[in-house]
């Protein structure tokens, strides 16, 4: 059975280096010299991550994290 | 505080944020205007805007081209013709604007990222504890003169490299650059030729003798191939110190005052330091401290209100924290918010560079005094101050030290 594939995202051009996703789920996001976020490797959430990732888009305060579901 | 202004008749046409309303409680004076206005104007300071919602402070705060942070502290003194021009301003880059801000930013980011932070830890810690041992078998004192206020200013002055001792004059330079703002502007000009005075023979000893911080960092940088001008390297001092230590001394009192104040979230985070990542987020919501400016840079239509060219406008994040559009039940602090988009940092490219820093210093301040005193209350909720002006926090914090604390 295939399940949903979720993936997220940080847009460069809107992080602010807030760091509020890295703090909710350091295992999906990295920090750069300067503290901006981006995602790790492809951004694919493990089975186990979804919710995190869910709230690290819901923490940013600049809308620059997207969590993207595509179907099986 | 008392304020030098005549009492507000109207808060959504005669505002002013150093009014005693204002100081003692701004929350249902906020609550008001976001359902009157949600844009309130003031003659006072030269002329001046509030929006309330969170959706019109993000616009303002995004929008670098219609407003200016040539100035973010208001007064009665506007930046005039001898000032540094924008994009610079006189303390960068909080008063740079684009593209120049992005420059001093990027070179200012790594010394303020998680991991440069980090080392800050342990000496903040050690700070904490020593304030809270010397506070040992008393039954009640002022938290936020012998606990809150130290904290900041101590890492802050390490930080920049600047002499332990002179913790006490910063704190001075804070309270007449940010609370005396109502003074007229040949006392704000002395006021502030003393300050830039105490901060050249800082970096005259830090030319003669380099070390490793901050200071020494800023003398060394180099923008495009060019060290940075002294009035550059004073600005950039005087901002760090201003936006480094009244702010978080503010958040901290202002978390303490609410865990005095609520004995269930008080047992629930000293029970639960796993609670600490969201109870601190909240505060910071709750109970934001900083409310920045803008000028108004070239006259336009701001949703019907006639904006103008040298109009200040005061960006209150503190007020879109608590805008129910954008926060469930935003007048109730709940430790475990899961879902917790505030803006006290800021929005847009100002975001505040010491977030980080704050974040930590308030993280530890809090752990550290709910393991030494995890039952306190006020002892005489009557006697509590609060600051005047844009950076709101507590300033007289009276606790008594329950039978389990201490």
């Amino acid at each position: 059975m295939t399940q949903a594939t979720f993936r997220v995202h940080v847009d460069p051009d809107k992080c602010q280096g807030h760091n509020r996703c890295y703090s909710v789920s350091p295992e999906l996001f990295e920090l750069d010299d300067l503290g901006m976020s981006s995602e790790i490797g492809t951004g694919i959430v493990p089975a186990g991550l979804i919710a995190q990732a869910r709230l690290a888009e819901a923490n940013c305060p600049e809308h620059a994290v997207s969590v993207t579901e595509t179907a099986p | 505080m008392t304020s030098r202004h005549p009492p507000v008749q109207d808060w959504a046409t005669d505002f002013d944020h150093t009014d005693p309303g204002w100081v003692g409680d701004p929350y249902p004076i906020w609550d008001n205007l976001r359902q009157r206005c949600p844009v309130a104007h003031t003659d006072r300071y030269g002329g001046m805007w509030l929006p309330l919602t969170h959706e019109l402070v993000s616009e303002v705060a995004y929008d670098t081209e219609n407003f200016t942070s040539r100035s973010v502290v208001v007064s009665e003194r506007r930046p005039g013709p001898d000032d540094l021009p924008a994009p610079i301003g006189l303390a960068p880059p909080i008063t740079s604007d684009p593209p120049f801000h992005a420059i001093v930013r990027r070179m200012l980011l790594p010394a303020f990222s998680p991991k440069a932070i980090a080392a800050l830890e342990p000496f903040t810690r050690e700070l904490c504890r020593e304030l809270l041992a010397a506070t040992a078998g008393r039954p009640s004192f002022d938290a936020a003169a012998e606990y809150a206020r130290h904290i900041p200013v101590r890492v802050i002055v390490r930080f920049l490299g600047f002499p332990q001792e002179d913790a006490d004059l910063m704190r001075r330079f804070i309270h007449e650059t940010m609370e005396d703002v109502d003074r007229s502007p040949e006392e704000r000009e002395a006021v502030l030729e003393e300050h830039e005075a105490y901060f050249d023979a800082q970096i005259e000893d830090h030319i003669v003798h380099p070390r490793d911080d901050l200071t020494s960092f800023l003398i060394g940088a180099e923008i495009d191939g060019s060290k940075l001008s002294e009035a550059h390297i004073r600005g950039t001092l005087t901002l760090l110190m201003i936006a480094g230590i009244d702010t978080t001394w503010s958040a901290i009192g202002a978390s303490l005052w609410h865990l005095a104040r609520h004995l269930e979230d008080r047992r629930r985070l000293a029970g639960d330091p796993e609670l600490m990542s969201t109870a601190i987020e909240e505060f910071l919501r709750a109970y934001a401290p900083v409310t920045m400016a803008r000028l108004v840079a070239r006259d336009f239509d701001f949703h019907g209100h006639p904006f103008k060219e040298g109009d200040w406008l005061l960006l209150p994040f503190p007020a879109a924290n608590r805008d129910p559009e954008a926060f469930e039940n935003p007048g109730v602090v709940q430790l475990d918010r899961a879902r917790n988009r505030h803006a006290a940092f800021g929005l847009g490219r100002h975001r505040c560079l010491g977030s980080n820093l704050a974040r930590m210093e308030l993280r530890v301040a809090l752990e550290e005094w709910l393991a030494r005193y995890p039952d306190f209350e006020l002892s005489d909720p009557s006697a509590v101050t609060w600051s005047a002006g844009q950076v709101r926090g507590p300033r007289t914090l009276p606790v008594a030290i329950g039978r389990n604390g201490g």
